[in-house]
């Protein structure tokens, strides 16, 4: 037996380093869930004074929050959560699907990379900024030039021109929403064009050899066929648009006021807890905030979970063609 | 042990004529029962019952095989006939994947290595494999060959490079890398990398060598240098090789099995598996008329 | 009108309205820069570095206070989110490959990645700042590092996974345990892409600012005691934006543009980083 035999005999690498690299990889993966195991514990452990004063069905159907008498309900930031991101779809949606269009499908070839760069460069910009901007520039042009014209042309209508009224001072819901829209397009045309990008190319080309226009092979051929993938890029914005603080809470205007007319200021979940949270006095009124967190939680948590499956049953789909 | 290379070389071209007077002795059924009562040299790799599972998939069926030592064994056969499962039993490189394993005996020395008390690192340093791709390692050439040799050893710097070199000169790379050492492997063209990787093996001085399609992914040239070594090498080392070029079996290798569905259907003298077949589906596939 | 003519106006009609929608959403984004950097570049200058936030009503200042915490808070939120992001990322392509705790772990972390970031920082509130008896800059960088985890765990993972299995049985084939062709073959050969993760969760939590808010909160003097509330980029911008001083406004968007540089580096950076990849 010469020198490397006895090495291999006692090997340098004894089988405790493998055990112990093993061991602290998984407790890393096993920290991962405990993470956000802890996090549902401690929401739903710090709501519970609002479930048991007012009951969670109580709490998520009340309009009113007064800090003064107690008395919490989460009506009016979950209608200004919903409400924005639901603006923030409605405008964000379609500029979206036309950038991922312009991109993928008539964009010269020089130009793909600047664009779709910019975009992408766009959607890693700190939500902060949009508020910013929002605040300051948007806000005071908005209530000066569109929000006149608005109310003078949408406001007069029957049933709908009701949700075009409101004070001219620029802070309100639908300005979050149109902020929340801006913040979101980057982020859901970069999702669409990379979706749109994984059909393949013989599907396209043979639409296109049957003599469809443009348009055809994008509405009829991409669109079906990538149609899960986009709902789950749609999602995903959804989410950020739910989630999001900093944007809404510079232009929002933070009232507990539920009012119907879009122009007037409001609150979301997120602007309710970053306004209040340092500021509640009270075992229950930071509880109440606690239980918005939770909802905001439990909703982005729905909605993110839909956009999961969504692109997984996308990638099986396609992902190995892509 | 052996594993020292410069020792007794066997004569083992002088040994294949003697074992082809066996061959008519042989009984070989066709399916696999003993293969042989008496091989030309002893074997360094004895398989029993060997079977092999992916999943619930059985791929190899009931495998018995001596490989010889200081030869050069070649596995035909059609692809998806488990040739390479079969190398990869050898270095239990499969049991890197949890839902794959071998049932069997497979006797190296007097031990099986497929036993549970096995440590398979130290297998693998005894059992050198080469893979169908090159897989430089994200390092320098330098680094590539002496990774191996620093799992087991801890060399003088002069030692090391001495070590690297040898190998490198063994695998016929040294004159075209040695003033590029430094840089990195991925550097390299297809055949110099598979070279180095045969280089890489070879530093650990293993007494085994497995090459699995080493030259599938290379052009005629380089595939003509990496047969040439393989020739070279088996003068120390025992070379199992998985191919699926007929040609490259037959120039090489001392001794042929054609494999067929997970089983091995006909094991011999190279000379004979191709030109006087025992099996007729050996005969088929050696004629081209299926695979 | 033929069929045929009707085909070709609607796809007029909708290609001109993509075209349009672009112009539409870059304009929006373009508009966004200008103000931000027409308005960032005047307060710009060598005081924002080396003066502290000024008080209510006071003239001047700077935010080197806010840079200097931002700083500390960011990079401890790195250096207590990358290892755990790197190894639970190598447990997910290496040891627990296929396996439905991989799955599990990896769903968990997606959920994570996009959880809304201001329950981030009431969890932190809870687990941290309440118990612990006040606001630091400490329990801001855990909050960060949560946030930072997710995108380092998924960049690791995928990066891991890029290379070839060829080459981890090629390492193992030399008697190389496991933990060996992990951590000097596959890391190695997948590093630059993990940096990149690292990178880009630098650069998303450089700007993040709901979760500082009940954690790291504020603090408008200079103070590098990660245990006592720390001065940032972020609440201070938002602070000062809301705030009624004309030079907190102009304060507050020289820091957005400081954070803005910052982060568009950073993706520029990361992304030049894999394009060299991929050759």
């Amino acid at each position: 037996m010469n020198a490397r035999e006895q090495a291999r005999g006692a090997p340098k690498h004894s089988p405790t380093v493998e055990t112990l690299f093993r061991g602290v990889s998984l407790a890393a993966a096993l920290l991962v869930l405990a993470t956000l195991g802890a996090i549902i514990a401690m929401l739903v452990a710090g709501a519970w004074p609002v479930i048991e004063k007012f009951g969670f069905f109580r709490f998520l159907t009340s309009a009113e929050w007064n800090p003064v008498t107690e008395t919490f309900g989460a009506l009016t930031p979950i209608y200004g959560t919903l409400v924005t991101s639901a603006i923030a779809i409605l405008i964000g949606l379609p500029v979206s699907f036309g950038i991922a269009l312009f991109v993928t499908e008539l964009c010269p070839v020089w130009l793909k990379r600047p664009v779709s760069t910019a975009i992408e460069l766009l959607a890693a910009i700190p939500s902060i900024i949009y508020g910013m901007w929002g605040l300051f520039v948007f806000a005071p042009f908005f209530s000066e030039n569109i929000q006149p014209l608005l109310t003078d042309t949408l406001g007069q209508l029957p049933v709908i021109g009701a949700l075009f009224e409101g004070p001219p001072i620029g802070v309100s819901i639908f300005t979050a929403g149109i902020i929340l829209a801006i913040m979101i397009i980057p982020f859901i045309s970069s999702v669409m064009r990379d979706v749109f990008e994984t059909v393949p190319r013989e599907l396209r080309e043979s639409a296109y050899g049957l003599g469809c226009t443009t348009w055809e092979v994008m509405w009829k051929v991409v669109l079906p066929v990538t149609r899960a993938g986009v709902v789950g890029a749609i999602m995903l914005g959804l989410g950020r648009a739910l989630g999001e603080t900093m944007a809404v809470t510079f232009v929002i205007g933070n009232s507990h006021e539920l009012n119907i007319g879009l122009f007037w200021p409001g609150n979301s979940i997120a602007s309710t807890i970053a306004n209040e949270f340092t500021e509640a006095d009270s075992e229950i009124h930071a509880a109440s905030l606690i239980a918005l967190g939770l909802v905001l939680f439990l909703i982005t948590f729905i909605v993110l979970s839909l956009a999961r499956l969504m692109l997984v049953r996308m990638a099986k789909t396609y992902g190995g063609k892509s | 042990m052996t594993d020292n290379g410069d020792k007794t070389v066997e004569a083992k071209r002088a040994d294949a004529p003697v074992a082809t007077q066996d061959e008519s002795a042989r009984q070989s059924s066709g399916t696999t029962n003993l293969p042989a009562e008496r091989e030309g040299p002893k074997p360094k790799l004895d398989i029993r019952n060997l079977d092999f599972y992916y999943g619930k998939h059985q791929a190899l069926k009931n495998i018995n095989l001596k490989i010889p030592e200081k030869q050069v064994m070649a596995f035909i056969g059609p692809s998806g006939c488990g040739k390479s499962t079969l190398l990869r039993t050898f270095n239990r490189i499969y049991s890197l994947y949890p839902n794959q394993r071998a049932e069997g005996e497979i006797w190296m020395d007097g031990q099986n290595i497929l036993g549970k008390d096995v440590d398979v690192n130290l297998l693998r340093a005894r059992v050198g494999m080469v893979f169908q791709k090159p897989a430089p390692f994200p390092m320098s050439v330098f680094d590539n060959v002496a990774f191996g040799i620093r799992l087991y050893e801890r060399l003088p710097k002069a030692d090391m490079e001495e070590r690297v070199e040898q190998a490198l000169r063994r695998a016929a790379l040294w004159d075209e890398v040695k003033d590029m050492l430094h840089k990195s492997g991925a550097a390299l063209s297809g055949g110099q990398q598979q070279r180095l990787c045969i280089a890489r093996a070879i530093a650990v001085k293993p007494e085994v060598i497995l090459l699995d399609e080493p030259t599938s992914a290379l052009d005629p040239i380089s595939t003509a240098r990496i047969e040439e070594l393989v020739m070279e090498l088996s003068e120390d080392y025992t070379i199992v090789i998985v191919t699926h070029n007929m040609q490259q079996a037959a120039r090489i290798s001392d001794r042929t099995a054609f494999m067929y569905l997970g089983e091995i259907i006909e094991e011999g003298e190279t000379d004979q598996i191709f030109t006087a077949p025992r099996e007729e589906k050996t005969q088929a596939y050696i004629t081209g008329r299926f695979g | 009108m033929s069929l045929y003519a009707r085909r070709k106006f609607v796809n007029a009609f909708n290609l001109t309205a993509s075209v349009l929608t672009t112009l539409f959403g870059l304009f929006f984004l373009a508009w966004i820069l200008w103000e931000l950097f027409s308005k960032g570049f005047a307060g710009l200058d060598i005081t924002l570095f080396t003066a502290d936030t000024p008080g209510p009503g006071s003239e001047g200042g700077g935010l080197r206070n806010a840079i200097v915490g931002s700083l500390l808070i960011t990079l401890t939120g790195i250096l207590v989110g990358a290892p755990i992001g790197i190894l639970s990322g190598i447990y997910l392509s290496e040891y627990g490959r296929g396996t439905w705790l991989a799955a599990t772990v990896r769903f968990v972390s997606d959920i994570l990645l996009s959880a809304p970031s201001i329950v981030i920082g009431v969890f932190v509130y809870m687990i941290m700042v309440a118990p612990l008896g006040g606001f630091s800059g400490i329990s801001g960088a855990v909050a960060l590092a949560i946030i930072a985890l997710p995108v380092i765990l998924r960049t690791t993972e995928d990066m891991m996974l890029l290379v070839p299995d060829t080459m981890r049985e090629a390492a193992a084939a030399l008697g190389a345990p496991r933990w060996k062709v992990i951590l000097s073959v596959v890391l190695r050969a997948a590093r630059s892409g993990v940096l990149t993760g690292v990178l880009l969760a630098v650069a998303r939590i450089a700007g993040e600012t709901a979760p500082l808010l009940f954690t790291a909160l504020n603090n408008q003097f200079f103070s590098l005691d990660m245990t006592r509330p720390m001065a940032n980029l972020p609440v201070t911008i938002f602070n000062f934006a809301m705030g009624p001083y004309e030079n907190w406004h102009d304060l507050a968007w020289a820091g957005s543009l400081l954070i803005t540089l910052v982060v568009l580096g950073l993706n520029i950076i990361t992304r030049a980083f894999l394009r060299g990849k991929k050759h």
